[in-house]
Order: C-alpha cells, then structure tokens, then sequence
C-alpha cells in the first residue's frame, strides 16, 4: 500500500468549449491537510464535484486508496470513502440535528436490520438504533451540538450549520473528507474553533482533507501543502508557504 | 338516512381515494413528479383480482389469493415503469416527465383493451354479507375497506417515520442531490417508492371492486384523478395530507349521492372544492411553503 489516498492524473472537464479544469494533478497524502485555494471561479468546487461524481471528467482518471473512481456513481463513491460539504449549505433542513447525522450513518452494514424489525419496533431494532444513535451523538459531541439534537436544523445559527454540515459528512464513514469553504462567514473565534475540530477528526477518524478555503490564515495555519487553481489550471503547487509566496500566485490574486 | 351508516361508508370510499391519493404524494415527495399513469395502476390490479378471484371456493382464500396476487402484479408494474419510462428522464424538464407520465397511462389503458376487450368484464367477488352496526347494516367489504385502509396508512406513516429506508426517502425528498453525496442510492428509494405506492393501489383496486363489481380498461381514470385531487387537498407531498384529503373527498362524495337532488352535481361538487382549494390555500391542507432561496 502507498501512502497516498487521492491521486488525479490530467483531471479536466469542459463544459461546451470552456475548460473549466484542466489538466490538474493532485497527490493528497494519508492522513494530510491539502488546500485548494485560488480566486473565485477558478475551477475549486467543479473538481470538488467531479471528485465526488457529480460531474464526469471529459479526460484524465482519479483514484481513492488505490482504485479508480472515474465513472462510479455518487452513491458508490460516497461509499468507498469520500465525502463531503457544501459551499452554499445544503443541510435536510425541515429534519432534525440529529436525524441529519443518521442519514449519514445510513448506509453502514453495522446498522442494517429490516423494515419489520423497525416498524414492529422489534428487539433488533433498538439494537440498532441506540447503536445508531450513540454513533450519532458521539460525533455531534465533538462539535459541540449534542444539546441542539432534537432542534430542526434550519434553526440553528449559521456557524452550527456549517459544523452540522461536517458531522453529517463524518458520518458516512469517510477515507476523504472534502470541505467545501468550511470556515465561509465564521467569525475569528470560530474558524480557531473549526480548526481544533478539524485536527480532532483528522487524528480520531483518520481522514485525509482536502479543502477548498479563501481564508489564508486558515489555509496557511491548516494546509501542510496545497494546490493553486486560476482559470482551471495549476497556478503553483506544494509545500503551503512557498505556494502561497509565488509571484504568479500573487499576481492572480491581486492583479498586475 | 342513518347518520352512522353515511359515516362508515363514506369514510370507507375515503380510505380507497386515501390509499391511492398515498401514491400519488410519495411518488411527488420523493421524485418530484407527478405521475398520471398511477390511476391505471389500479386498473391492472383489478384485472389480476378478476383472474385470481376464482382459485378457490373458500370466500376468504378466494379474497387472500387475489389480493397477494394483485400486489404482486402491481408493484411489479409500477417498477418497470418506472425503470423504464421515468428513469431515463431523471433530470428532464418537469414538463416532459407529465407528458410521459399520461403518455403511460394511455398506453396501459391501451394495452388492457387490447389484451382484454373494451367491454366490461363482470366479476363476483364472494359474497361477505353484511353485519349491523348501531341500527343499520352495513355491508362487511365496507368495514374491511375502512380498517384495513386505516391500518395500512398508519403501517405507512410508522415506516417513514421509524425505519433506516424511511428516513432516506425523507432526505432524498429534502434534497436528492445532498442525500446522494451523503451515500443515499437515490435510484433504489424512487423504486421502492414506485413500489410501495403500486402495492397500496393493489389493496384500492380490491376495496374499489367491492362496490364497483366490473373491470374495464379505463376502470381507473375516475378513482385516479379523484384521489390525485384528493392529494392536492390535502397538500401534495405530505403523507397525512394525503390521508386526509382523500377521507374529506370521500365523506363529501357520500353526502352528495345521499342528499336527494345533489347526486348528480356530485363531480361537479368534489371538483368544485379543488378549485376552490387551488384559489384560497393552493399549497393544501398540509402542504408546506418551498422556501426558494435566493
């Protein structure tokens, strides 16, 4: 086994005649914080979908762990061990908190038992869902909105939502975690907080990260390497002080 | 007039109108679609009772063997359209996906009457007899229709509410695409949703047969289109909606062929009350606002 656990090779995709990616390669390592970053339109979030197969690629392959990915379905992929956030938040906002978080879980074989079981409410049931929902709140605990489980989760306030956001992703038993601007519209304190957390799941769950972040604290305090995108392509790439330090990196950020 | 036999009965045309209308709303919950052919559902699980009915002499083997049958004929018929005809549209413009959905109803009718005949085939169900009931009698595939329709509904509202699968389709029917991403295999729930719909139909075709004793190709445009408007009463896309706007339609409709001089304004009234319905609360009885975000 490598120690790489995502892998793309030429990844591109075109959308009538726009590149909107092209030619990226990307080796996030085990257990690594990666960042994507780059000004706005420049191609994060499609790669971010073409990973998780909501877009096909038009050319190039990606790989999990090892095996290649291209052509699964978005189930399957969230199967085999990617999940993901949201850029705009896309909670099941009339369900509860904790009821988010137990979709997530849904489709672990350690939780399976029948309809019957359940509508019957035999014992199997129970079983399964105190086990389901001890897993459920062992990993809102961490984001500290074990007491809000019950609230639906349209009415929490935005920075829960975005944390509710990562659980119910946590939940689906991840080998790759994707963060879509985790820390969008957080105040100071709780980008600090989020990165605590984030280092916590990385450490407990053994997930690999990959995020995209406009947020340079967060990136520089955060990312051990990352990747620049602008107009879809490579702008720098590597270790996150000397990537974020390049003139061309500069330049697209603020012109000239 | 019995005041207590108008209640039974029509409580009991409401819980065949409910049964359907259920079809009709998951199908809308969880596919976004609304799908015109599940009235012709129906229709074949009257054929297959009308071919099962006679397997045995017994009343209640004759009346098991039918329903089983027909729940089999219908579940699989809403599956493979659904495979067939809508999932190949999956993202198409909602407009495409009604025309396809009348589109199937036709061709279902059409293909009953080529198989069958246009005529209608008269069928005897055993006979149940009638028992009586606070001073009157009341037939007993009325009473069976209202219990069991009751018990199936509440089965329904448990298994949404309680199991794993259910507590998907909530989600997909929250948002399909995060559900999706979040490891829901979206495809599977619409199937199963197709399925248990049809399966509900199935037990409609045999309520709808009780009172009703002919199968004919376009048996189920009527009862159909009544619990679609049933659905839409009760908010389309809610299951206990559902429950109540086809029990409302049902009342409504046994007053009105009760009350002398009413009963032939009868479609007139029950289409009266959806229109007025669509002017006054457009969303239903528990239809929810779709928050459309800017």
């Amino acid at each position: 086994m490598s120690d790489i656990m995502l892998k793309t090779e030429n990844l591109g995709i075109s959308f009538g005649g726009l590149k909107a990616v092209d030619n990226v390669n990307l080796e996030v390592k085990k257990k690594q914080f990666y960042g994507l970053v780059g000004p706005n339109g420049a191609g994060k979030t499609t790669v971010f979908n073409i990973l998780t197969g909501v877009y096909q690629p038009t050319t190039g392959k990606f790989y999990l762990d090892g095996t290649e990915l291209n052509g699964k379905s978005q189930e399957t992929i969230n199967h085999m061990g990617i999940a993901r956030t949201f850029q705009n938040i896309r909670l099941f906002s009339n369900m509860s908190v904790i009821r988010n978080v137990l979709v997530g879980l849904h489709n672990q074989k350690e939780f399976r038992c029948s309809p019957f079981t359940s509508m019957f409410r035999m014992p199997g049931h129970y079983d399964s869902e105190i086990r389901m929902r001890e897993k459920a709140k062992e990993i809102l605990r961490i984001f500290d909105l074990e007491e809000e489980r019950n609230n639906l989760s349209c009415n929490l306030p935005y920075g829960k939502q975005r944390k509710l956001e990562i659980a119910r992703a946590l939940a689906t038993n991840p080998k790759l975690l994707l963060l879509d601007e985790p820390a969008a519209g957080m105040n100071p304190n709780e980008t600090k907080e989020l990165m605590d957390i984030i280092k916590f799941i990385r450490d407990k769950y053994e997930v690999t990260i990959l995020l995209i972040e406009h947020d340079m604290k967060f990136v520089s305090g955060i990312c051990d390497e990352i990747t620049v995108l602008n107009f879809g392509t490579v702008l720098a790439q590597g270790d996150t002080k000397t990537a974020l330090n390049d003139p061309e990196v500069i330049r697209a950020y603020i012109g000239g | 007039m019995n005041i207590v036999s108008g209640l039974i009965n029509g409580l009991s045309l409401g819980a065949i109108y409910a049964l359907i209308a259920l079809g009709y709303t998951m199908v809308y919950g969880i596919a976004r679609m609304l799908n015109f052919a599940h009235g012709d559902i129906i229709m074949v699980g009257a054929y297959a009772i009308y071919f099962a009915v006679g397997i045995s002499d017994n009343p209640v083997v004759s009346i098991l063997g039918s329903i089983v049958f027909a729940i089999l004929i219908c579940t699989l018929m809403g599956v493979i359209t659904e495979g067939l005809a809508y999932r190949p549209l999956r993202g198409a413009s909602p407009l495409a996906v009604l025309i396809t959905a009348i589109g199937v109803s036709y061709f279902l009718q059409g293909i009953a009457q080529m198989a069958f005949g246009a005529k209608a085939l008269p069928i005897t169900l055993p006979n149940l007899g009638t028992i009586r009931l606070f001073g009157t009698s009341i037939s007993v595939g009325t009473i069976i229709t209202l219990i069991l329709g009751l018990i199936l509904m509440l089965a329904l509202t448990l298994f949404v509410k309680y199991t794993r699968t259910g507590r998907a389709m909530l989600a997909v029917s929250e948002d399909n695409g995060a559900a999706q991403l979040m490891g829901v295999n979206v495809n599977r729930i619409i199937m199963l949703t197709f399925a248990i719909g049809s399966a509900l139909a199935a037990f409609a075709s045999l309520f709808y047969l009780f009172s009703i004793p002919s199968v004919d190709p376009k048996l189920g445009s009527m009862p159909g289109i009544k619990a679609f408007a049933a659905a839409v009463i009760g908010g389309i896309g809610s299951i206990p909606g559902a429950v109540i706007g086809g029990l409302l339609l049902g009342l409504i409709e046994n007053v009105c062929k009760t009350v002398p001089g009413l009963s032939q304004y009868t479609l007139a009234i029950e289409f009266g009350i959806l229109i007025l319905m669509l002017l006054i609360r457009p969303i239903g009885i528990l239809g929810k606002k779709r928050r459309v975000k800017v």
